[in-house]
């Protein structure tokens, strides 16, 4: 009994002082959208922030897909329940910048923080998306990707190809589907992330506009502009896939990764942040491609990213306000970054974490991890392929999805689907242009 | 002459009916009066700042094909689940009833689909239909047919309506059922010995006195596609293929919480009030003068 009683004492002791503890650090939230690997390795980075220092405690919690986390945020905000910190995905960046007032911008946060930050030291490609037209960093750029074409080796062979044959153009992309479908292959090819892929990287590939106004950089007044005959041609072929089997629709968003990492589908574009995902599942050998291009255009210019970065949201004490800079300097460390980018297929977004990377030999043990990084870096950058910036992008993104799948379906033809999508995703431009004034 | 009870004072009525008022204006006049407020206005997703817009938000919908469309897909789409659970409901009741053995047992286990909440009913209709795993999809493939919901309209909406109504057979079963006992046996044996058929007794006496509880369903199961089988198609379709499965529920859903138009969205609420509105008018004023109780 009185041993009880004394356990009963020390444990009670014990809870006291380890609250005591816990109460002096200051706690800060990140909301994100990474489960699974990537899930893993995030959590990974804030352990190891939480243990380097003891002022601070970053809890991170998912909120869903991207999206989610992004509406999420936003009801919480309504609700003044925000975090500190919010993963937005590229694609709502034009409605986080719109919303001023919302977020401290991040030269700001730095700023106040006395954090040493240099905005230089980000790949421009990527810290470009993220920065206002006079050369302020309003977000710190988390994940970048961009579209490459993923390759089944061992179903290449099967199709009596040869695994390592040219792939760069869509029409080399075409031919080898024709042969995998006659040699009964089930699924010759399939992508993810459609729009994004076929018509948003498509365009910058190509050194054709998304959208006017240098891709809505330029101003809120932008309007859609991918219903050219390149366009067309592009996802008119992609229908004439789909109907005559060689291409599989497996859904809106990266659905088809899971026909890819099963080994079914033998052709797949997705990000190359796929990477993470078929190295730990896939049991064939795979191998990475630059996104194909149409040879008529004489060279491709360069593809842009997909990903997140992180907005610091507005409103919080300047202590927690301290935190949140001490941990986005922490992320953006040279060390992170260099791993981030090794173990998931992301960019290196610093130029230290690339060169690391490099002399480290990581590209050379592991063919093809360069290629994205090279892909987005060829060219210097046109109007055409610095990025997007458009209001209710997310929304308009639904919108392309859904006139593609009439496509795919063989309901519409690439010329009305286009045409309609564009006209239907102006109107949304025109209600965000108005709301944002 | 009717029965009356007086109060003396109004102290006591008053705070009698208090807790039903209290109840419907913190969750119905509230609620309402705000999304009447918000359709007016075009804010921006994070509430920083607000215009006020008149009825633009009435013109922007209703001048939007999408819109006009999801009320065709609603009407099929609630038409659908309410005739096909309420026909299978009946058909599994009248067997019920006839049973003599182990009728406990079939009433149990008909009951149990109800449990299930919608969006979990989606999830396992999703897993039989998906198209890399499910079993449904695997052996329609075999018989030669591709299955593909998430590019296939009619394929959608076939799937979201069979799994809405699953769960609502249970409920109309049981309805049906007590319904059905509730008839006085006399009445049908009277018919037996004058030579009526199980179809002429069905249709002539069965049908009839099931009038009430046919209402009743009728009433509920609506209102039950209307709004209730958002879980479904949220975990099923979310609303896709190019909103083929798009009931007005979910597109207020959709425009408000997932594209942040929270000034469409309340305009859509607006809309569907008044919609419910009419339709519980019409019920309760055409369709109830032919039910006899």
């Amino acid at each position: 009994m009185k041993q009880l009683k004394a356990l009963i004492c020390s444990i009670a002791l014990f809870a006291m002082f380890a609250g005591t503890t816990a109460q002096a650090k200051t706690e800060i939230q990140w909301w994100h959208a990474f489960g699974g690997r990537l899930g893993e390795l995030l959590n990974e980075q804030v352990e190891k922030f939480n243990a380097s220092q003891d002022k601070y405690t970053v809890v991170h919690t998912r909120k869903g897909n991207y999206s989610e986390t992004l509406n999420a945020g936003i009801a919480a905000f309504r609700a003044g329940q925000h975090p500190n910190i919010l993963m937005v995905f590229e694609v709502g960046t034009a409605s986080l910048m719109a919303a001023k007032g919302a977020y401290v911008p991040m030269y700001q946060l730095m700023k106040d923080a006395g954090q040493r930050f240099n905005p230089k030291g980000f790949v421009s490609a990527v810290s470009g998306y993220y920065t206002t037209t006079d050369g302020k960093m309003l977000s710190m750029p988390y994940n970048s990707s961009t579209p490459v074409l993923w390759v089944n080796k061992d179903l290449m062979k099967k199709a009596g190809l040869d695994p390592e044959m040219d792939l760069s153009t869509w029409k080399k992309v075409g031919n080898a589907l024709d042969a995998a479908k006659a040699k009964g292959i089930d699924m010759p090819f399939c992508t993810c992330w459609h729009s994004w892929v076929h018509l948003e990287n498509f365009s910058a590939y190509h050194n054709i506009p998304f959208a006017t106004k240098a891709n809505g950089f330029a101003g809120l007044d932008t309007e859609l502009a991918f219903n050219s005959p390149v366009h067309i041609k592009h996802i008119q072929t992609l229908g004439k896939w789909a109907q005559e089997g060689k291409f599989k629709y497996m859904g809106r968003r990266n659905e088809a990764g899971k026909n890819f990492r099963a080994g079914e589908c033998m052709l797949m574009t997705e990000s190359s942040a796929g990477y993470a995902g078929i190295k730990k599942q896939a049991k064939f050998e795979f191998g990475i491609r630059h996104l194909p291009y149409y040879g008529a255009t004489a060279a491709p210019q360069n593809t842009i990213i997909g990903g997140s970065s992180l907005w610091a949201l507005s409103g919080k004490s300047k202590e927690e306000n301290k935190a949140t800079a001490a941990f986005l300097a922490f992320l953006s460390g040279t060390d992170i970054q260099a791993k981030w980018h090794q173990d998931t297929g992301y960019l290196g977004v610093t130029t230290a974490a690339a060169k690391k990377t490099k002399s480290s030999g990581f590209y050379k043990s592991n063919p093809g991890t360069d290629l994205a990084g090279i892909q987005m870096m060829r060219n210097k950058v046109t109007q055409n392929s610095k990025g997007l910036r458009l209001g209710s992008f997310d929304q308009i993104r639904g919108i392309i999805d859904e006139e593609m799948e009439g496509v795919y379906s063989g309901k519409k033809t690439a010329q009305v689907a286009l045409d309609s999508a564009v006209k239907r995703g102006n109107i949304l431009l025109r209600r965000f242009e108005r709301a944002n004034k | 002459m009717e029965k009356r009870v007086f109060f003396k004072g109004w102290m006591l009525p008053a705070m009698l009916v208090a807790p039903q008022l209290i109840i419907s204006f913190i969750f119905f006049f509230y609620p309402s009066g705000q999304a009447i407020w918000n359709s007016l206005f075009l804010p921006d997703p994070f509430g920083l700042k607000t215009e006020f817009v008149g009825l633009d938000n009435f013109r922007f919908l209703l001048s939007d094909p999408y819109y006009l469309a999801s009320f065709k897909t609603t009407i099929f789409f609630s038409t659908a689940v309410s005739v096909s659970s309420m026909a299978l409901g009946l058909y599994l009741a009248a067997l019920a009833d006839r049973l003599i053995k182990g009728a406990g047992v079939y009433q149990t286990l008909l009951i149990w689909p109800y449990a299930i909440a919608p969006a979990i009913a989606g999830v396992l209709w999703l897993f039989m239909f998906n198209g890399n795993i499910g079993l449904a999809s695997y052996y329609l493939k075999a018989l030669g047919y591709e299955w593909n919901h998430t590019l296939k309209g009619d394929q959608a909406m076939f799937l979201v309506i069979l799994a809405s109504s699953w769960g609502r057979i249970s409920y109309n079963f049981l309805f049906f059922l007590a319904g059905l006992q509730a008839i006085p046996k006399s009445i049908i044996e009277a018919a037996a010995i004058d030579g009526a058929s199980f179809w002429k007794r069905f249709g002539t006496i069965v049908i009839p006195l099931l009038s009430p509880i046919t209402f009743f369903l009728l009433v509920v199961n609506i209102v039950y596609a209307f709004f209730d089988t958002f879980g479904v198609i949220h975990t099923i379709t979310s609303g896709g293929p190019e909103q083929s499965t798009t009931i007005l529920v979910y597109k207020v859903f959709s425009d408000g919480f997932v594209s942040q138009d929270l000034g469409s969205s309340a305009a859509q609420s607006v809309i569907l009030l008044v919609l419910v509105g009419i339709l519980t008018v019409i019920q309760f004023k055409y369709i109830e003068r032919k039910v006899h109780y």
